[in-house]
């Protein structure tokens, strides 16, 4: 300790050292970890055991028109499916952009048409009023639900159920407001929206080329366990319904939300690990610089460490004493690395506006991982130490 | 001249027979070769003497130190501490040995530069597994008797060359250890100050019975001494009482 403190610019910056390792490795495991919550969170949104079934990737004389270009798949479609026996729901969606007005204010946004079972297959909660019902749909109602975003918009403070707007100059009853779900994984703003029956959107907002045909469908099946049998028993309805034959391609895709999602987590987990893993490395840098300051030191004291082997130090004494110069080292600059660390992660995320999540586990891993390099770089200086002859040590100049 | 071949008393406090002590060297050729350094030393000290070494340099009287301090190892040969032969003792024994035993007085004073008098002082008892504030207390006790309780808290920078050898003598009494091993203390102090300091050794001797074994060069501090032992090429060729037995008035 004595030691350390007469030689503070050295130890100073033999600390620095120490120091940018941790707070890197604390920056950036938090900078991962806040990716893969971000994700998380957009995942738990999204809803689980999801498929989204678009319509087309027709071909037409070996052209090829990509999903969702031809108009094939239709509320029908969606109601077959529904009766599948690994299917829990289906939500079709037609969707178009819309002017929202109230009073004197007016709001553009994206405009879906769908079921009730919408809701519940994209994991929607209602922060206020109600969802539209089956009959609504069946009478195709002006009735709608606001996403948080729109609500707001339109409505600042007042409470906006049970009020009428104009959509396309047509009044709609607002029945229920959404809560918040936040971008969807394609960085989207799943609240900006506003929902009405797919009866009323088609028949008198967004209209239909071909009336029943729909945009897409969410379908949800019964569990996790289930999904390849959902996809399978959804693909062999289709084609039955489509009246595809065998060796003619499919005029639909399906596609597993479920495992685009443990992708995005997948490498959220990844970035995480290789972020992680270079900033070990200026921790493994600064461990080094630990070793080789030490090395010096043990090389400058040999004449004290004679004497206090004269004195009656043994070698364990001798050793301990450069190992804790080693360790305190690495624990002083391992604690201003974890506040300076945590500190940068805050400025990164007012500045650029990213999600970083630091919790204890990572401040005590990198921790722990510095007191690991102390120990580890400073031993082989402190065995050199006390393994110096006290003869040798006493008589060195 | 008297060499002393008889054999030791079984209580003596330090016991050498037919001790050998030779370097390794490498020679232009590449070969190894041997340098002897201290050849069929046999030597008996007795609690409470008080002998002086006496040599030229390179006459091996600092390297016959070092093996008496088990700072380093005979090549052949059998030393005995308080009947513990050392040759057997691990390094760990060894410290302990030096912890409990000996205290060390050497030429350049050899304090901890970084650390009070009172710390280099309370040293020893810290390796020998006293706590801080007993040792602490000790120290300044022994600080006290030595004269220099004001210096507890000065660095050795700060000190006399004379204060800082009496730290280094306080420093060796402080676990009261039966020898004390001087390599030269007076070699870098005044005639004034030496004297002291050997006042202040004999009186250790005299009084608590201390042994003393001080290698020195200089005749006038070798006076202080009952015996003398004189070392010429690694070998013993003078031991017995001193010229002049009076120690109270050495004669230069």
């Amino acid at each position: 300790m004595r030691a350390l403190r007469m030689n503070r610019l050295r130890t100073g910056l033999t600390m620095l050292g120490m120091i940018i390792g941790v707070a890197a490795v604390v920056l950036m495991l938090s900078i991962g970890q806040g990716a893969q919550t971000k994700i998380n969170q957009s995942i738990e949104t999204m809803g689980s055991n999801l498929f989204i079934v678009l319509p087309g990737a027709t071909s037409s004389g070996g052209l090829s028109f990509g999903s969702g270009s031809v108009k094939t798949l239709t509320v029908s479609d969606a109601g077959a499916i529904a009766e599948l026996p690994s299917i829990n729901a289906t939500g079709p969606v037609i969707s178009g952009t819309a002017q929202l007005n109230f009073g004197a204010k007016n709001w553009s946004t994206s405009i879906t048409g769908t079921t009730p079972d919408y809701f519940m297959v994209g994991n929607w909660t209602i922060e206020d009023g109600t969802i539209f019902s089956e009959s609504d749909v069946r009478s195709a109602a002006r009735v709608a639900v606001l996403g948080s975003v729109t609500a707001e918009n339109l409505f600042d403070t007042v409470n906006p159920v049970g009020k009428t707007i104009r959509i396309t100059n047509r009044p709609f009853q607002i029945v229920g407001v959404l809560a918040a779900k936040g971008q969807s994984l394609s960085g989207r703003d799943q609240d900006d929206n506003v929902f009405i029956p797919i009866t009323t959107s088609e028949r008198q907002i967004t209209g239909n080329q071909f009336p029943g045909s729909i945009r897409y469908m969410l379908v949800q099946a019964k569990s996790p366990e289930m999904m390849d049998e959902a996809e399978i028993e959804i693909t062999q309805l289709l084609r039955q319904r489509h009246r595809i034959s065998d060796g003619m391609e499919n005029d639909f895709t399906v596609r597993n939300l479920t495992a685009i999602a443990d992708v995005a987590t997948d490498t959220a987990k990844i970035l995480s690990i290789v972020l992680g893993a270079i900033a070990s490395i200026s921790l493994l840098v600064g461990g080094i610089g630990i070793m080789n300051i030490m090395l010096v030191s043990v090389t400058e004291r040999t004449r004290e460490i004679g004497i206090r082997m004269a004195i009656g130090a043994n070698r364990r004494a001798i050793l301990i004493q450069f190992l804790l110069e080693a360790i305190m080292i690495c624990f002083m600059g391992g604690m201003i690395g974890v506040i300076l660390g945590i500190g940068g992660a805050w400025i990164i995320s007012q500045v650029v506006d990213m999600l970083v999540v630091i919790t204890l586990s990572m401040v005590l891993l990198s921790f722990l991982f510095a007191s690991a390099v102390g120990i580890f770089f400073g031993f082989y200086p402190a065995r050199k130490a006390a393994s110096l002859k006290p003869v040798d040590a006493l008589r060195y100049e | 001249m008297p060499v002393n071949q008889t054999s030791p008393p079984a209580s003596a406090l330090i016991r050498i027979a037919q001790l050998h002590k030779s370097y390794r060297l490498v020679d232009a050729n590449g070969k190894t070769i041997e340098n002897p350094v201290l050849q069929n030393i046999n030597l008996n000290i007795a609690q409470g003497e008080f002998v002086a070494i006496m040599g030229h340099s390179g006459s091996g009287k600092s390297t016959l130190m070092n093996i008496l301090g088990c700072l380093d190892t005979p090549t052949n040969g059998g030393y005995w501490l308080e009947d513990q032969n050392v040759a057997m003792l691990s390094n760990d024994a060894l410290a302990k040995l030096r912890n409990r035993y000996i205290g060390f007085v050497f030429q350049g004073f050899n304090l901890l530069k970084r650390m009070t008098a009172l710390d280099n002082v309370a040293a020893p008892l810290l390796y020998a597994g006293e706590n801080r504030a007993n040792s602490r207390k000790k120290a300044l006790e022994q600080l006290r008797r030595t004269g220099l309780e004001k210096f507890a808290m000065h660095h050795p920078n700060q000190l006399s060359g004379g204060q800082q050898q009496r730290v280094a003598i306080s420093r060796a009494l402080i676990n009261q250890p039966p020898l004390i091993l001087a390599d030269e203390p007076t070699g870098n102090l005044d005639s004034q100050t030496s004297k002291e300091i050997m006042t202040l050794f004999e009186q250790l001797n005299r009084e608590r019975s201390i042994t003393i074994v001080l290698v020195t060069h200089e005749n006038d501090i070798a006076a202080y001494a009952r015996r003398l032992i004189q070392i010429k090429d690694g070998s013993i060729v003078y031991d017995g009482g001193h010229a002049l037995e009076s120690t109270h008035n050495p004669v230069v």
